[in-house]
């Protein structure tokens, strides 16, 4: 990072790398305070915005016999209804916990897609904000759920699996206690801000570099332009890629929230 | 530039530590979209599936009905036709009957016809024959009578005389037999 800055300042007409500063614009208001706002956040609200406004148009006037419009909210709704929610918790409880999964889906998969949006050009996911308040939640969810489902037995369970023989609990309930109340959040929220902090990388990388090979290396020599031409086809391979990982990891993290909330619903652990 | 890029290097910003205003936005954010999602899209998700069921339901019952309709209908013309089948052979067995009663019947009436009138033809004949027999008989009588008296006023001694008169009475009766019976073939 330091070689980078470096790099940018001795040269002001040459290479500018992507760096973590991307991850941190400046402030645009209320700079200093909690509820500073910068350009992620200015992205974060426009997309609740579109959010609200798609699904408030999708869902006003629904037909039973859906029109194109219709058809694509509801194949988005339903996605998260019958192939998540109703899939691995049953009809019961998938009905008690779709507004949760609903939400993660839609929000993960639609903070994710901005960064490959001309313009909006980051993750809203980008920054650690988003992915660590929505792993919380599906802390508090899957520990919710299994209170309710056995009250004074979820953590007994949880902890000490019965079956096992008592000396053994010297290992597994550590164990038991790192992986499912500790590296659970973790995990969920460093798949999601790694992926979307790498790919954001990746495609400044790609069409910084595209932009220095064609239009700065080419008042060197016009064969610099060549690399511009890898590095732009480069750059438009990842982005079918980041839209691809957008679709995913917006399924894994509702999925796994989902698989979090089974584990602690079912009978036997 | 060099100032900013100085700046954040010097901050040593760290993406791993939240900001206090990334975390109260993006709890903002993530509350926005949950109620929302809660309390209007998928109450209204939910109104719309529940509608659409009802719907698949009510055309299926739909079905249903028409299905046990044509059925019934169904049923209903193969028994009409079934009805029209044995109503039709019924008729025509009828027809059969009726024909054999009337052909046995005209042949009855025939026979009876030529009975009667070969009874009526053997009658005629007898009255014939009975009215032939008392002109015969009447005549037989008053020619005898002849005869008698043709041989009486006659002599008799005389061969020749006597066969002479015999021959003459038999041409006559010959003759008259003639007469008699041109007359009854004329009638």
């Amino acid at each position: 990072m330091n070689l980078l800055a470096l790099v940018a300042a001795t040269d002001d007409g040459g290479f500018h790398g992507p760096s973590i500063d991307e991850f941190f614009p400046p402030a645009i208001f209320l700079a200093g305070t909690p509820f500073e706002i910068n350009r992620i956040i200015l992205i974060r609200f426009l997309v609740v915005i579109a959010i609200v406004l798609i699904f408030w148009l999708g869902t006003r006037r629904m037909k039973v016999v859906p029109g194109r419009f219709q058809s694509v909210v509801e194949m988005g709704l339903d996605f998260a209804r019958v192939n998540i929610a109703e899939d691995l918790l049953g009809k019961k409880d998938g009905r008690r916990f779709l507004p949760l999964i609903t939400t993660i889906l839609i929000l993960v998969f639609s903070f994710n897609i901005t960064g490959v949006i001309p313009f909006l050009n980051i993750s809203g996911n980008a920054t650690i904000g988003m992915p660590l308040v929505l792993a919380i939640v599906a802390w508090i969810a899957f520990i919710y759920a299994g209170l309710r489902k056995h009250p004074g037995a979820f953590f007994k369970n949880a902890l000490f699996p019965p079956g096992v023989p008592w000396p053994l609990y010297i290992i597994v309930t550590p164990i038991e206690l790192v992986s499912t109340f500790i590296l659970r959040p973790i995990t969920l929220t460093l798949r999601l801000l790694m992926n979307m902090i790498v790919g954001h990388l990746l495609l400044v990388l790609f069409f910084s570099a595209t932009s220095f090979f064609l239009f700065t290396a080419t008042q060197t020599s016009i064969f610099y332009g060549l690399f511009g031409v890898g590095t732009i086809a480069f750059g438009f391979v990842f982005t079918l890629f980041e839209i691809l990982v957008a679709v995913l990891q917006a399924y894994v993290f509702a999925l796994l929230t989902t698989v979090y909330i089974q584990l602690a619903l079912a009978d036997e652990h | 530039m060099l100032q900013t890029t100085l700046v954040a290097a010097a901050e040593a910003q760290n993406p791993l530590l939240p900001q206090p205003y990334d975390i109260i936005w993006s709890a903002v954010c993530f509350v926005v979209i949950l109620f929302f999602f809660w309390r209007l899209v998928l109450p209204r998700m939910k109104t719309l599936l529940d509608q659409r069921s009802a719907a698949i339901e009510g055309n299926m019952e739909k079905a249903d009905e028409a299905q046990r309709e044509a059925e019934a209908a169904l049923e209903q013309y193969t028994a009409q036709l079934a009805e029209a089948r044995s109503e039709a052979a019924k008729i025509r067995e009828q027809a059969r009957v009726d024909a054999q009663r009337i052909g046995t019947e005209i042949t009855a009436q025939a026979h009876t016809d030529a009975d009667r009138a070969k009874a009526n033809a053997q009658v005629a004949i007898e009255a014939e024959r009975q009215a032939a027999l008392v002109s015969l008989r009447s005549e037989v009588g008053s020619l005898a009578i002849d005869l008698a008296s043709g041989v009486i006023g006659e002599s008799l001694s005389d061969d020749k005389k006597a066969t002479a008169l015999v021959d003459r009475f038999l041409a006559d009766l010959e003759a008259a037999d003639t007469a008699a019976s041109d007359t009854s073939g004329k009638k």
